[in-house]
């Protein structure tokens, strides 16, 4: 996990891709010197039209004070525009775009299929790359369950038990969740 | 053993719904419409599962789109591997030649549905599929085995790139 000095800005953007996650040793020396448990805080997923077709938190201390929908429409927005700004600003040649950004408390990773599908999910700092747990949630959770269930539509918003119950059996066996954050 | 007797069950299930369709619309064009609107509700869906197995990125160009298409979609859901020919000068249309098709194994046309595109389906299938990932298509069948052709041919078209949708500003 690299440290930069950011004086002003509490967001450093991360594009090129960051290591593996992290070994579950280091989880449990986190754990045990009482710092910043590894934890999940939340799971955003829209659709290529910008609709939040699944939203839920297992570790949120904070609300953001505005009704869900502005939140939703918040965090679209902003999608859209970092990933504008990335592809723009790029000094090279783009290759997957924004892949996540950190403060000082927590990260934010971000997966995006061909197909416009956007997870978004925010966890402690000691999860530097998310990106595979990100592809098996959409390879084997929202694919298997929902794309070829007939009779699950995904306007306006996931209605499947079986995916939130399978999802959350999956975030809580991560070997960087523990319920609860310090 | 398995493969060939769930490729069976496919063709034999694929001609009972053309079969149905006919006798429901009793109008060739009819039944081509309701076939490529099957398949685009397919398509959109299918796109997905393809990603989600192939873990193929975003194609650079229609090229590549036109490769994928034959070497990986193709093989992975029919088991066949169409030959990409025929690119126009300006590179936005190609042809796929497909030597066989499981979807007409054991199928012959009768003479009273001569205007029935028998794998109108697959039409629907590319274009709601490429939709997803942001192509406009056109996609036809310009040969068909089944009406007497010495092979099947199917031709895309790239007519344009559908932008994302802006998120609207409340500002």
């Amino acid at each position: 996990m690299t440290r930069r000095s950011t004086p002003s800005s509490e967001m450093v953007a991360n594009r090129t891709t960051p290591p593996l996650e992290p070994s579950l040793s280091i989880a449990r020396e986190r754990a045990g010197t009482g710092e910043t448990q590894m934890t999940v805080h939340n799971l955003y997923i829209f659709d290529r039209n910008g609709n939040c077709l699944y939203y839920n938190e297992w570790n949120r201390k904070k609300q953001a004070g505005i009704s869900k929908d502005e939140e939703y429409k918040l965090m679209y927005g902003m999608l859209f525009s970092i990933r504008s700004f990335v592809s723009k600003m790029s000094p090279l040649d783009m290759k997957e775009g924004f892949l996540s950004f950190q403060t000082s408390r927590y990260r934010l990773h971000y997966y995006e299929t061909p197909s416009g599908l956007k997870f978004v999910m925010n966890t402690d700092l000691s999860v530097s790359n998310a990106r595979e747990t990100l592809q098996h949630i959409y390879s084997n959770l929202y694919v298997e369950l929902i794309v070829k269930n007939p009779v699950c539509s995904s306007a306006p918003s996931l209605d499947s038990e079986v995916f939130s119950s399978r999802l959350d059996a999956f975030i809580r066996a991560l070997p960087y969740y523990s319920p609860r954050a310090a | 053993m398995n493969k060939q007797s769930n490729s069976e069950l496919f063709t034999l299930t694929y001609g009972a719904l053309v079969t149905q369709l006919c006798k429901d619309y009793e109008n060739d064009e009819e039944v081509n419409k309701q076939l490529d609107k099957m398949g685009y509700n397919i398509g959109v869906r299918l796109i997905e599962d393809f990603l989600a197995r192939s873990s193929i990125g975003r194609c650079q160009d229609f090229r590549e789109t036109a490769d994928v298409i034959a070497k990986v979609a193709f093989k992975m859901y029919l088991g066949i591997t169409p030959s990409v020919t025929n690119w126009s000068p300006a590179g936005d249309e190609f042809s796929l030649i497909l030597e066989s098709n499981p979807l007409v194994d054991f199928v012959e046309l009768p003479d009273n549905h001569s205007t029935l595109i028998y794998s109108n389906l697959l039409c629907g299938v590319l274009r709601g599929a490429l939709e997803m990932v942001q192509m406009a298509v056109d996609v036809k069948f310009v040969q068909d085995t089944l009406r007497g052709d010495n092979v099947t041919e199917i031709r895309m078209k790239f007519i344009k790139r559908i932008e994302e949708n802006v998120p609207a500003g409340d500002e």
